[in-house]
């Protein structure tokens, strides 16, 4: 139980995204090239720079019953979403210590977000401000808090291993899957549901992304406005909606019987320590996390056949992260079919890496990677092997992937995935 | 205008049902916020404060504590509105 070197593997997969409400809908957007971005209506986005998104595809109040949904931010609620999905997909029917599938307190779960309840938190904001205290919600604070989703999801499947919440910006969902595998790899849990949710698509994060000159003004063509590796890509697109896995020891796995996707190999993780939000132009701290899964996991970069990556269609983040690669990797970055999943999805901030997670695990189960759309004309900087405009067909035998995720200060992590 | 009774017990099953999705009919004056009807602490806030602004009536703080059942919120409502 207490071995430091347990084999992790996927067993499930959920998914709520601006492509579809669950991972096989998300998945078909993804092989299609379908965009999830679309204007902004109403009168509220009306005077913003900014007035396109890529928002769920499926409006998680649509789908959770109202007693339920009001108490639960939006990202809570895309998270629950999500996360009943992969528990479902991973064949538990019912709440741990009902029935013998998983003890109550070998299970976990981690689910972050980058930003957490504003939603709750400003929507709270106009009631104080408009009809006194008297009104504000008694369920804002637990409503609002970042590790709300986590949290819940907890509840739902009553987990007592540990209930956690990195919070690492844009890589808080890959930062979350790579905590739940270190706690199955330690020996706290057996079973860890995790991944990333994020709801943020509100006039003031959309005006403060805005304002850091670090968000696409495609107005105008929505569809084209996320273009990660075109040389005319002017920012990223705030996208909605959450990811998750749930993640078990290969050992427990076994002995259930269960589906298996792909195995965990690991994750490298590194911090950039150069500015704020600035991305480090010569990549220095992504490769630092590259090496960092080389040395500590068994992933050859001779087995690499596809990343997922990080790419949101800014113009100096793209080309560092390709920067990191070829660097690292070498003349073995000439075999990965390169997917940049957000020219669909947008940028889910704390939900990418729950929602690239998935989008990893599917195309090593179906071997086929996702196209990247949008690349009208490459970026002559970006010296790699996009997969563009059609999904392209990954090699039989053993293979592996990255899944690449970072975040505003300077926080770097690297997933590894292997076929089985 | 005072409400009667059976209007405050339509009123509050109609509160109840938003907040805590329970159908209106199950929603009876004997019947038990936090053990019948899925209404926790937190919950019982909002169906306070939403009672107060349906009735036209005031219910401190101190006082929620003693509406345990459908049938005290009734009563109290009943006594304290304007």
């Amino acid at each position: 139980m207490n071995s430091t070197n347990r084999t992790v593997v996927v067993t499930g997969i959920g998914a709520t995204t601006p492509l579809g409400g669950d991972s096989a809908s998300t998945w078909e957007g993804l092989l299609a090239g379908r965009s999830g971005v679309k204007r902004l209506e109403g009168e509220r986005f009306a005077e913003l720079p900014v007035r396109i998104a890529a928002p769920a595809a499926v409006d998680p109040e649509d789908v959770l019953p109202r007693p339920l949904a009001r108490k639960l931010d939006r990202s809570a609620q895309l998270a629950l979403i999500a996360a009943r999905e992969a528990w479902a997909d991973a064949g538990y029917t019912a709440k741990a210590g009902e029935d013998a599938a998983i003890a109550p307190e070998r299970l976990g779960t981690v689910i972050a977000s980058g930003i957490g309840g504003v939603h709750t938190l400003l929507d709270q904001y106009d009631v104080l401000k408009e009809k006194g205290a008297r009104r504000v919600s008694p369920h804002t604070v637990p409503m609002l808090m970042p590790n709300s989703p986590s949290a819940n999801v907890g509840l739902e499947v009553n987990a007592q291993a540990g209930v956690h919440t990195p919070v690492s910006a844009c890589a808080s969902g890959a930062e979350a899957i790579g905590y739940a595998v270190e706690m199955i790899r330690t020996g706290r849990a057996d079973v860890v549901v995790a991944g990333g949710t994020e709801a943020a698509i509100h006039p003031l994060p959309v005006a403060a992304f805005a304002s850091m000159m670090a968000m696409s003004k495609n107005n105008e063509h929505p569809e084209q406005a996320s273009r990660p590796y075109d040389k005319d890509r002017d920012g990223f697109v705030l996208g909605e909606g959450a990811g998750v896995v749930i993640l078990e020891s290969a050992e427990h796995a076994a002995q259930r019987g269960a589906r298996v996707y792909c195995e965990v190999l690991g994750q490298g993780l590194s911090a950039d320590s150069h500015h704020i939000a600035q991305p480090e132009p010569t990549g220095r701290g992504i490769a630092a996390a590259l090496q960092n899964l080389l040395d500590s996991s068994d992933l050859k970069p001779s087995e690499l056949v596809h990343l997922n990556a990080h790419a949101t269609s800014t113009p100096q983040g793209d080309l560092a992260e390709i920067k990191a690669l070829r660097k690292v990797l070498g003349d073995d970055l000439d075999h990965v079919a390169v997917s940049a999943t957000k020219s669909m999805t947008g940028h889910l901030l704390g939900g990418a890496g729950g929602v690239e997670t998935v989008a990893t695990v599917l195309a090593l189960y179906h071997r086929m990677a996702p196209p990247t759309v949008n690349v009208d004309e490459l970026d002559e900087g970006i010296d790699a092997d996009i997969v563009r405009n059609e999904p392209r067909p990954l090699p039989e035998g053993s293979i592996a992937a990255i899944n690449n995720s970072f975040g505003f200060g300077g926080h770097n992590v690297v997933l590894a995935l292997r076929s089985v | 205008m005072a409400h009667t009774q059976e209007q405050i017990l339509e009123g509050l099953a109609e509160i109840v049902n938003e907040i805590a999705g329970i159908p209106t009919e199950e929603v009876k004056l004997d019947k038990s916020f936090t053990d019948d009807l899925d209404v926790d602490s937190l919950s019982m806030v909002e169906v306070v404060v939403a009672a107060e602004e349906r009735f036209e009536v005031k219910i401190p703080d101190e006082d929620v504590k003693n509406l345990k059942t459908v049938g005290d919120a009734a009563d109290y409502i009943l006594k304290h509105q304007a």
